[in-house]
């Protein structure tokens, strides 16, 4: 291999995969529908959680399709409002907020911290089953006609004023969310008491801090979002009115309790990002990350101070002025925590030797396209900005950047980075670079207009729009379809790499961490013997000294 | 257990490895797994917290807007019965508790009798708790269309002069809240004696006496948790607000 690639591949003449692992420890579909290996567990939420994101994506695109001409054509303002509904609803709840921790969690937490399971194996499978039905109760309310509340349920429009399928969009919004309970529940617990001998709280991957702090959040915020759901779902079917003002109730409450939770969510929803972050940054640099401390007690600075941030929902609903400014100030310190990762990461990169593998480029994406969804974030923080830019575009551009630019591509990172691990086998990496190159600048062209239209004033949730603001629109369409290449390409060599891939060996990064020291993919028990630990994280010198005596080619 | 302690004696974890036959694969000790099993139970009850939390922050927002309207309807709730279902939940407290120190000490009929009074305790509240709905159900105050206002008094008039319409129509919202904090908890009730009902009779045939009172300890932390959750109903819903300000 020539020094601009650090991927170190067995021979593929005598390379064979292991014998016993975890996939073909068990055939047929009991093997699949009631184990309780947290590996196959992964593998189970990542088939539905993509297929959920297939059903986002499909809403997305047709209402890029309809926001293409400025005239309301193509679906009338009804249907529009229940495209954006359902997508808001199920990539929040059904594919952003489980598809990191359920997935790359499941299937990296107990092998990184040198354990053979989570601490409650039956408790995540009756959390992925939770999950499932979950989605039928979404599934129903889509096929039976919709729900066009936007994700955000706002009362007394979703209790009183409209009649589609809000009650069992709600339920399984409800349901779905003691998944996430029973996951968070799991991984602390995980995290907390079966880390192998040795290893101490700092000698754990930055992934592991960052997905306590998720855990974190799951344990404390989800049960409030699930009461609310209860509420509005009664205040339907009963008629009463906790939330509707002509009954004495309060529609500001509603309002508080929701992002109560739903501001933490949007920290479940970067947060596992950041932990992929770490280990791909550190191991495409061939260092330590930078500041190991900073970063670790960064992740759970972003999870307190998630808490104390949701009011800034709320500027224009009537809130006190003394408690925005407070909110307001509260907003903006995330920003603190949220830079010290940027800047590790940057200095971790920094006189490191820097290879451009699809991860890493895909870690650059994450980098770059989550500082602007950051800095904007910061913009809408403060009042007089915020006030301005409310429930326009500007807003709508705001949280794609963290979300899709951050988020998605961080679980499309950690996706490159772990399959050979997951599967035993490499993707094609020409292929897969360009896929990040393509995903990167389809995200850009569908994103950034839209930072403009808000500014110019265009609203969000509105079908029609004036002619004005064609251009932009157009852009941000074209964008889209570069965008849906960019996902579509990775799952077709995702799928060939399953059969014709090449065999990858247990370290193709030459990465630290536990997970590279076992055969991939792993044995259903994860390690034969459970690992003492006795070196530090992203200890690139050890793992030299560990190799360099190692026979990897026989014959 | 800590790693550090793991890591500095590896000897002793490898030793307990054969012995216990509760252990499960992927644990390394016993220790280990009884104190991932309770921290377990321990965060799950925080998320109950955060759970019951909403319609608390609920209550305290409404009980400041519409004191006259609590205070009436918290007049119409009976303060002996509130008073006998806490103390049938006390009790049940101290009964869990018998029957944990029973399964420590392997007394396998103690613990039998112990749940078993638990299961009758827990009962008679639910059964409790069903007459007092019934009579609010007979009254027509339970919220929605057929709610009536007729009953209420204004609560600082001393004769007995009707509310104004208005004022009385919030003692929706109380009864409402009423209906689902006293709801849920009873939901948490009844999973408790179904959980409980599962739990003698596995203790019939001699299980949690044998040196693995995990099971029992963590139900004994459930069934306090939903005790003192009532604990802060109680007061919130039949006591403050009876005398009301003059």
């Amino acid at each position: 291999m020539s020094s601009t690639s650090i991927i170190n591949l067995p021979n593929q003449q005598t390379a064979r995969m292991p014998k016993n692992h975890y996939l073909n420890s068990g055939y047929g579909l009991k093997s699949w529908a009631l184990t309780l290996d947290h590996k196959r567990i992964a593998i189970l939420y990542l088939l539905t959680t993509l297929f959920f994101f297939c059903i986002g994506g499909l809403m997305a695109a047709l209402m890029r399709l309809e926001l293409l001409t400025p005239a309301g054509d193509l679906v009338a303002s009804d249907t529009y409002n229940k495209l954006f509904s359902i997508h808001g609803i199920i990539m929040v709840f059904f594919f952003l907020v489980p598809i990191a921790p359920a997935v790359l969690g499941n299937f990296l937490i107990p092998i990184m911290i040198g354990a053979k399971d989570v601490a409650f194996p039956k408790l995540n499978l009756l959390s992925y089953y939770i999950f499932l039905i979950g989605g039928f109760f979404e599934l129903y309310s889509i096929i039976w006609g919709g729900v066009d509340t936007g994700w955000t349920f706002t009362t007394p429009l979703s209790t009183h004023y409209v009649n589609t399928n809000v009650i069992s969009a709600a339920m399984g919004i409800f349901i779905a969310g003691f998944s996430s309970i029973l996951t968070g529940l799991n991984f602390v617990v995980t995290i907390h008491r079966l880390r192998a001998p040795g290893m101490t709280w700092f000698r754990l991957p930055l992934f592991i801090w960052s997905y306590y702090a998720t855990a974190i959040i799951f344990i404390l915020a989800t049960p409030v979002i699930a009461i609310t759901m209860v509420l509005i779902a009664m205040e339907r079917v009963f008629g009463i009115g906790v939330f509707d003002p002509a009954l004495g109730g309060d529609p500001i409450l509603f309002q508080h309790l929701f992002w109560f939770y739903s501001h933490p969510a949007v920290y479940v929803m970067i947060l596992p990002g950041m932990g992929v972050m770490s280990e791909v940054v550190g191991c495409f640099s061939r260092k330590r990350v930078f500041g190991y401390t900073a970063v670790a007690f960064s992740s759970v600075a972003i999870a307190v101070f998630s808490f104390f941030v949701w009011a800034h929902h709320m500027f224009i609903m009537g809130i006190s002025n003394y408690s925005a400014l407070v909110f307001s100030l509260f907003s903006m310190l995330v920003a603190i925590p949220s830079a010290i990762k940027v800047f590790n990461w940057s200095a971790t990169m920094y006189k490191g030797s820097i290879t451009f593998e699809t991860p890493m480029l895909y870690a650059f994406s994450f980098i770059g396209l989550f500082t602007i969804g950051g800095l904007t974030g910061v913009m809408l923080a403060s009042l007089g900005m915020d006030i301005h830019m409310t429930e326009t575009y500007f807003v709508v551009a705001h949280f794609h950047y963290v979300m899709v630019g951050g988020m998605v591509s961080a679980v499309m990172c950690g996706l490159h980075f772990w399959w050979p691990k997951i599967t035993g086998r490499m993707y094609p990496e020409q292929l897969g670079k360009l896929a990040a190159s393509t995903l990167f600048i389809g995200f850009n062209l569908t994103f950034f207009p839209q930072f403009i239209l808000g500014y110019l004033g265009m609203p969000r949730r509105y079908h029609a729009y004036p002619a004005e603001f064609q251009v932009l629109n157009v852009m941000s369409t074209a964008g889209a379809s570069i965008l849906a290449i960019g996902y579509l390409l990775p799952a077709m060599y995702f799928l060939w790499s399953l059969k014709y891939g090449a065999i990858a060996g247990s370290n193709p990064w030459q990465a630290t961490g536990l997970e590279w020291q076992i055969q991939s993919p792993p044995l259903k028990d994860n390690f034969e013997e459970i690992p003492v630990v006795d070196f530090e994280a992203y200890d690139y010198e050890w793992l030299a000294n560990k190799t360099r005596h190692e026979v990897t080619n026989v014959g | 257990m800590d790693s550090q302690v793991i890591a500095n004696d590896p000897e002793e974890t490898q030793s307990a490895h054969e012995h216990s036959p509760h252990l499960v694969h992927h644990y390394a000790t016993m220790d280990q797994q009884v104190e991932s099993a309770s921290f377990g139970m321990w965060i799950f009850l925080l998320t109950e917290i955060m759970f019951f939390g909403g319609m608390f922050m609920a209550y305290l927002l409404y009980r400041n807007w519409y004191y006259d309207a609590f205070v009436a309807g918290s007049n119409l709730l009976s303060i002996q019965f509130g008073t006998a279902m806490t103390t049938i939940l006390i009790v049940s407290s101290f009964t869990v508790a018998m029957g944990v120190f029973c399964s420590e000490t392997r007394n396998r009929k103690g613990l039998v009798a112990a749940l078993s009074l638990t299961l009758v305790l827990g009962i008679s509240f639910l059964c409790m708790k069903g007459t007092e709905w019934h009579g609010i159900y007979v009254e027509h105050h339970v919220p929605g269309p057929n709610f009536s206002i007729e009953t209420f008094v204004h609560p600082t008039d001393a004769r007995d002069v009707p509310m104004s319409p208005d004022a009385a129509q919030h003692t929706q919202i109380f009864f409402f809240l009423y209906f689902a904090l006293t709801g849920i908890h009873a939901l948490h009730m009844v999973i408790g004696c179904s959980v409980l009902i599962f739990l003698l009779i596995r203790a019939r045939q001699g299980a949690y006496t044998d040196g693995n009172p995990t099971m029992i300890h963590n139900f004994g932390l459930y069934w306090h948790f939903v005790d003192i959750v009532w604990i802060f109903l109680f007061p919130l819903l039949y006591l403050i607000s009876r005398h009301p300000l003059k």
